[in-house]
């Protein structure tokens, strides 16, 4: 068909859903996380509306606890004066003090990013947010839209959905209505390594191999970031080469060991490894229609 | 993305699987995705458990718990929506869309089949080509999809017998010569036992052909010719500043070059291509497929909608469309409503005719048909608002397919595939006269309007409808009413009470009314009237201020207390269908220009309300 290489027509596919959405939309926003994905999507936007600004906001739906790394890159994005940040609270989780370590990841979750999530769009009236998902990461994405519509309430109705044909994005919604925009949807994480390669995209740099303090908990390697962390009985700090393959709160988020410190040895290390990327996600865990769940009451 | 990386894992394939349950279409995607490794230990791991739990494969793995998503889907065995797999081999990466296969889920299916380059359709060893084999293989080819791999699957349940495989290829191709294919794969295979899926099997040294997977790697669909003529729909126009205006679109046909002369339609205006802005740099081509921003050597005024197109080869303008219409959506479609299109970047006003036949989608034999019901397929003329550019859907699948948009709910409730423009409407005009409706208004005295009664059957809308004509011929107005009974006699007597029924009676009503509205009458109607959209249209034939809708506002249980006709007594005894309140919708008005509540006042109240109404929007004068 086309001479056009696979990174190249999924390029192709995730600026045409950006320019889309855009067009559509009275007041888009990204929904910025500062994984790799984030990353992904950051520098597609740039290419997308090039030589213009990026006309849309990034939001950042902040819990206190990612790790201090991950601050650092966001803060040097904010700077960078390519882009509006919003960094959002949820005043409600801040005044309880939610954390994962008291209130457990499945509390801290729902207040911090759920919630926080929803309240951040309502307060600022967004009516379409651009997300990271991809379809590989879990069996229900697998079936989600690319424009994935949502009611008044964010909620997700998976047996309402709106069939997507060609590449035709149906946009329209009633007052109060919003859509998720997914411009990964197609991408798999081996993809999303390969063009972090091919366009020298920065990321955090937990991605690759170091020493770092861990300690064994309940089966993951949980990296002891700040002072905030209290050890349990019996565990002790390590120091252990190891990597993250998703970032997230850093209590909630395992490591592997690994000795991938460039690009290349991510991509080699993914292309031999037989475990899942979101493995490594304690949030994840409880039940197989976890997500699924999750999405339907409005989590990303 | 110039690094030779980018380059190396070679191209990409989408296709489609078919197949109910029972052919063991989840088995077989199970399958593929383990033999290119694309199945992680944890997720091997929960479904070797999910498999002792829910599988019915004994200890086995059961590859179809794999990829039946969502809960409601495992809980019930069946599969129903399009998921999207991924997986990749050293040659290639494969995005797969897994649809169900029963007749009820034919909107899945055209939904995937949408994107895909080629159709894995799957057959039972042990039956042959059945009935859905033909509705699979019909869609297919609808959609444009032009290679087929016939996967005859469960040859271990026939002892591997060479004889029943070349039967089942031998009886589909014979049935095939009907369809657009142009390359059809037989494979024998076993999904279940992984047989000839990566590698020739063992049990079927007759076949010399290669494994599934061999065949996904290596197969070029052929889906477009390369040297297709330039179509660049304009998606967004950029900005940034007063000295920079760029093009922003993904090409959907054909390359461009700078310097290349391209045509704007639908205006027609011509110009050459400047640049083809990059991120880093520019660049000196760019081909199908690919998402890019021009700039134009001329101040041509381009928007969003418009097609950029090769001047030598350009697509056609036309607003109406012979089509193949696929209906997606519970409520049926509704000849004559007015529904939006989205075709390429540009969103209109669109209506069908009724459909010259429906398409029996398990024979594609022709059908009567009124409407199309949910999942069903038929041929109808597609009217829009304006003139769009365009392609024959078998020329270009992306400039001459389209999406139909439900106005209220916003739903995608169908889509559709044009054949042709009709060469009449590039020859009907409105006929211009020289006198106008400014011209007869003056001479009335007063202004032309429509005065839109609608409300349940026995609310009151022509008992009020005839106090107010009276009224309004007192004040010297010239009036005409249309009664729904009057009509329903005449210009409506071929039709009946079925949704599609009232839709055209009601666009009928609307152009009688129009026509009284422009010659300067003040229209009185008096209908039930019972779906915003029909309303919507018939406001829409006239200006806005010229329209004024006047809900009558009675509950249900007022009018059958009432029931004046004894109509509602009949209905609650089924003795009348499609009967408004009772067992067919009435969808009340949102913001009428009036709202009259007869539980408060009386008729004759009513009416001198509406007549204040009109005097006080100037369309009436009262006496001095």
């Amino acid at each position: 068909m086309s001479a056009l290489s696979h990174l190249r027509q999924l390029e192709a596919e995730s600026i045409d859903i950006l320019r889309e959405a855009v067009a559509e939309a009275e007041r888009p926003v990204m929904l910025y996380s500062i994984g790799k994905d984030s990353s992904v999507l950051l520098h597609l936007a740039r290419k997308a509306f090039h030589p213009a600004r990026v006309p849309f906001p990034l939001l950042h739906v902040d819990t206190t606890w990612k790790f201090r790394a991950m601050y650092a890159l966001r803060d040097r994005v904010a700077h960078s004066g390519q882009f509006d940040l919003i960094v959002y609270h949820n005043p409600e989780a801040q005044r309880l003090g939610i954390n994962p370590i008291e209130h457990g990841s499945a509390l801290h979750t729902d207040l911090w990013k759920t919630q926080g999530l929803k309240l951040a769009l309502d307060q600022y009236q967004f009516d379409l947010a651009f997300g990271g998902a991809r379809r590989d990461e879990e069996k229900s994405r697998a079936k989600e839209r690319v424009f994935s519509f949502r009611n008044r309430q964010h909620h997700w109705d998976p047996k309402q959905q709106r069939p997507e044909l060609w590449r035709l994005y149906n946009a329209r919604k009633g007052p109060g209505e919003s859509i998720r925009v997914f411009p990964l949807s197609n991408w798999t994480e081996l993809d999303v390594w390969q063009y972090i390669r091919a366009e020298r995209i920065e990321v955090v740099p937990l991605y690759f191999a170091a020493e770092r303090p861990v300690v064994e908990r309940d089966g993951a390697l949980i990296m002891v970031d700040d002072e905030r962390m209290p050890l349990r009985s019996g565990e002790s700090i390590q120091i252990r080469r190891v990597r993250f393959r998703t970032l997230g709160c850093y209590p909630l988020t395992g490591a592997i060991e690994s000795d991938a410190t460039s690009l290349d040895a991510i991509i080699t290390e993914m292309e031999h490894t037989h475990s899942s990327e979101r493995q490594g996600r304690v949030i994840d865990r409880d039940g197989g229609a976890s997500m699924e769940r999750k999405k339907s009451e409005g989590y990303f | 993305m110039d690094a030779p990386t980018a380059n190396r894992q070679g191209d990409l394939l989408r296709f489609i699987t078919c197949g109910s349950v029972d052919d063991g279409k989840s088995t077989l995607i199970g399958r593929l995705l383990h033999a290119a490794h694309a199945l992680p230990d944890d997720q091997l791991a929960a479904l070797a458990d999910e498999s002792r739990r829910f599988g019915t494969q004994g200890e086995a793995l059961d590859f179809a718990l794999l990829v039946d998503g969502l809960s409601a889907e495992r809980e019930q065995g069946i599969t129903i929506d399009v998921a999207y797999r991924f997986f990749a081999t050293a040659r290639r990466k494969f995005i797969v869309a897994d649809t169900p296969g029963h007749e009820q889920y034919t909107r899945n299916m055209v939904t995937g089949a949408s994107t895909a380059q080629l159709a894995v359709i799957l057959v039972d060893a042990r039956k042959g080509v059945l009935t859905q084999t033909r509705r699979h293989s019909h869609i297919v080819s609808l959609l444009g999809i032009r290679n087929v791999v016939l996967a005859i699957n469960k040859l271990d349940l026939v002892d591997w017998s060479r004889e029943r495989f070349e039967q089942i290829e031998r009886d589909y191709r014979e049935f095939a010569q009907h369809l657009a294919l142009h390359q059809i794969t037989a494979i024998p295979l076993s999904a279940l036992h992984g047989d000839n899926i990566a590698t020739r099997s063992a049990h079927t040294p007759w076949y010399t052909g290669p494994s599934l997977l061999q065949h996904l790697e290596h197969v070029e669909p052929d889906m477009a010719a390369g040297d297709d003529p330039l179509r660049l729909p304009v998606q967004w126009v950029c900005r940034p500043g007063h000295d920079f205006r760029g093009y922003a679109g993904r090409i959907l046909g054909g390359s461009v070059r700078p310097g290349d002369a391209v045509r704007v339609l639908p205006s027609g205006r011509q110009t050459t291509v400047a640049r083809i802005v990059g991120f880093a740099a520019d660049a000196a081509q760019a081909v199908r497929g690919e998402s890019v921003m021009l700039t134009l050597a001329d101040d041509v005024d381009a928007s969003r909608g418009d097609v950029l197109c090769a001047a030598n080869d350009p697509a056609g303008v036309a607003d109406q469309f012979e089509t193949t219409l696929i209906w997606m959506d519970e409520a049926p479609m509704l000849p004559g409503r007015p529904y939006l299109a989205k075709l390429g970047t540009t969103t209109v006003g669109a209506s069908f005719s009724a459909p010259k036949y429906a398409i029996d989608v398990n024979s594609f034999d022709k059908l009567a048909a009124r409407t199309l019901e949910l999942n069903g397929i038929g041929v109808a003329n597609l009217a829009l608002d304006r003139a769009v550019a365009f392609d024959a859907y078998a020329a270009n699948r992306d400039m001459g397919g389209f999406i139909v948009i439900d106005r209220y709910t916003n739903r995608t409730v169908g889509a559709g595939l044009i054949h042709f423009a009709l060469r009449r409407s590039q020859n009907i005009h409105w006929q211009a006269v020289d006198i106008d409706k400014q011209a007869r208004a003056r001479q009335n005295g007063h202004r032309p309007a429509v005065l839109w009664f609608t409300g349940l059957s026995g609310s009151g809308k022509s008992t009020i409808a005839n106090l107010v004509e009276r009224e309004l011929h007192a004040l010297g107005a010239r009036t005409y009413l249309l009664d729904g009974d009057n009509i329903r006699h005449g210009l409506s007597k071929d039709l009946g009470f079925t949704d599609a029924d009232r839709v055209e009676n009601i666009r009928r009503v609307g152009e009688v009314a129009r026509l009284m509205v422009d010659a300067g009458l003040i229209v009185l109607t008096a209908f039930i009237s019972p779906f915003r959209s029909e309303r919507a249209l018939a406001r829409s034939m006239v200006e806005d201020a010229e329209f004024i809708e006047i809900f009558v506002d009675t509950p249900l249980a007022v009018v059958e207390a009432r029931d004046p006709k004894g109509l509602y007594r009949k209905a609650r005894r089924g003795e009348l269908k499609n009967f408004t309140g009772i067992d067919s919708p009435y969808e009340a008005p949102q913001s009428p220009e009036l709202h009259l509540d007869t539980t408060t006042q009386s008729p004759e109240q009513a009416a001198r309300a509406i007549v204040a109404a009109l005097v006080a929007r100037g369309i009436v004068r009262a006496h001095d």
